[in-house]
């Protein structure tokens, strides 16, 4: 898929919560067919110390409008930057980058693990799974009952199971603790969150022999597969987050 | 018309617009956002004798108007390059320059044996100043004896042009221009990175793993244009001017302080198409200014001052 770099219109952002912003882009041709899993390179003007691009996953795709969105966790100067924009101002997007989640084989029972940031692309994974026919179930992990975000949003992809550390909803502690787990009904897990989540359920799916995927949110520079920055230490060697992944088998990780 | 273009001896290059190495891949990283064969020229990533892995993650860090990187030139090797990426990106219509590393002078030797038979590479980059690796690079380019020692033995076996790249990390970069020119060099570019660090303040740690690493981008621009000035008004040679070159502006401040041509760096990583938009910048500017060919502006601040 031919990658783009284009000016696109901002027409809604949306404040989630303290932490997270929601902002929708209006393609200006009609937008690529994504895949769930990849994300674009956005540009943030107007501070040196903002000087890189930022990384950020598809969150979530309308072809009908022809707009797509993005999920944003307030970081640091340059998402926060983002955070202020308004309707109708633009942002410089290089697009469609990275790979994809893989598909589920046929009949299996699969499972959306997200915590934090990590939930951005599961939304349209989720979305474009329900397309293909399969109804996954969804378990996400926050910190405490305010932290959760676009809840409705994934009950109407699948059944959504909670955690909050400190059990403010949900079943207290960490998404590796969710009884949901202990019933061994999932051959397949697509997971993306903080690494030490990631690692977790890894190490998890590993033991039990589920199929699984992560998707990693390594530090990037150029997202082209040219600064080589944002490597990863897997079977076949260093290789690049930003065109060999994001998503990667856990069976291709050192972990 | 305005001429832009610009030669190293009889390599002549259409205009003088290049891609800086370890910033544009093998070029086809580009396709889709301009027309390679529009530059002047590509600088293809660091390439060394054995494939190398590179320094552990994290090898990057952001830092205020630049980058730091220590990615310790991560490539596949020259059989690699030669059986795989040569056949490739010998079809683009530009000057193809391969960039070489090693941790010795026989490493260097061996390269520059190898790429002189390639056909289709009219010119290599001797990097003597990259940073991020703990033999060789710098260390060559930091030491009079040892710059002048591997530009000699590589001249001795590279027929074609040789472009010796310098390392801003020195007292004084005029002497590291007149030995390698001294020794043969056809062309100098400047800078590399300068040593830097970051430490991360919440972690408490170095932000990288290496903990020292490269300095790139514009926070880097005024210091690379003072010692290209410096070396461009020392050397008969060619000058290739790099640092922190963004815009058509920056680009423009090279030539005028001596620069024969520019490579665009760490730009590309923001705007990919930032060397067509500079080239086309330049293009721009001389016709505005009423200049028909780039060679008059070329030193021009020495004339005036």
């Amino acid at each position: 898929m031919a990658k783009r770099i284009e000016d696109l219109k901002v027409i809604g952002n949306k404040r989630l919560n303290n932490d997270f912003f929601v902002l929708e882009l209006s393609g200006n041709d009609k937008i690529p067919d994504f895949k769930p899993g990849q994300f674009a390179q956005v540009r943030v003007d107007g501070s040196p110390e903002t000087f890189l691009r930022r990384p950020i996953s598809i969150h979530d795709v309308d072809y009908e409008r022809n707009t797509f969105k993005l999920l944003i966790q307030i970081a640091g100067k340059g998402t926060g930057a983002l955070s202020k924009l308004r309707n109708g101002d633009f942002l410089n997007l290089i697009y469609p980058l990275g790979n994809s989640f893989g598909l589920p084989v046929e009949n299996e029972r699969v499972l959306l693990v997200g915590g934090g940031c990590g939930v951005a692309p599961l939304l349209f994974l989720g979305k474009y799974l329900r397309s293909n026919g399969y109804i996954p179930d969804i378990l996400l992990g926050f910190r405490n009952s305010e932290q959760i975000i676009e809840f409705e949003e994934y009950l109407k992809i699948g059944n959504v199971f909670l955690t909050t550390e400190d059990g403010s909803k949900g079943e207290k502690g960490y998404v590796t603790n969710h009884s949901i787990l202990l019933t061994g009904r999932y051959k397949r897990i697509y997971c993306c969150g903080p690494d030490s989540m990631m690692r977790a359920i890894a190490g998890y799916c590993k033991k039990n022999n589920i199929a699984c995927e992560v998707s990693l949110e390594n530090l990037m520079a150029c997202g082209i597969g040219v600064c080589l920055c944002c490597i990863i230490d897997t079977i076949k060697g260093n290789l690049c987050t930003c065109i060999d992944g994001p998503v990667f088998n856990i069976n291709e990780l050192k972990w | 018309m305005v001429n832009l273009g610009f030669s190293i001896g009889d390599l002549h290059f259409k205009n003088p617009v290049l891609t800086a190495s370890g910033t544009f891949g093998y070029g086809s990283e580009f396709d889709d956002f301009l027309d390679v064969s529009r530059l002047g020229g590509i600088v293809v990533k660091g390439t060394t004798i054995e494939p190398r892995e590179g320094n552990l993650y994290p090898r990057m860090a952001e830092t205020a108007s630049g980058m730091l990187n220590a990615v310790g030139l991560q490539n596949k090797g020259i059989d690699y390059f030669e059986k795989n990426i040569y056949p490739r990106i010998s079809g683009y219509n530009t000057n193809i320059i391969v960039n070489i590393n090693g941790s010795y002078i026989d490493d260097y030797v061996a390269l520059a044996e190898r790429i002189n038979r390639l056909e289709k590479i009219p010119a290599i980059e001797l990097n003597i100043s990259c940073p991020n690796v703990k033999m060789g690079g710098m260390a060559f380019g930091t030491n009079l004896d040892s710059a002048r020692e591997v530009t000699r033995a590589v001249r001795a076996v590279y027929a074609k042009k040789l472009i010796v790249k310098l390392s801003p990390n020195v007292t004084n970069v005029v002497d590291f221009a007149k030995v390698v020119e001294e020794e043969g060099a056809d062309s100098i570019s400047l800078i590399n990175t300068l040593l830097g660090m970051l430490v991360d303040v919440e972690k408490m740690r170095p932000a990288l793993s290496t903990i020292t690493g490269g300095l790139s981008g514009p926070a880097i621009k005024p210091i690379a244009l003072r010692m290209v000035w410096q070396v461009a008004k020392t050397v008969r040679i060619p000058v290739i001017g790099i640092g922190g070159i963004m815009t058509t502006s920056d680009a423009l401040e090279f030539f005028l302080a001596g620069a024969s041509a520019v490579q665009i760096g760490t730009a590309s990583f923001i705007d990919p198409q930032a060397p067509v938009k500079i080239l086309e910048g330049i293009e721009n500017y001389l016709i505005k200014k009423g200049f028909s060919d780039i060679k008059e502006i070329i030193g021009y601040i020495n004339r005036t001052t």
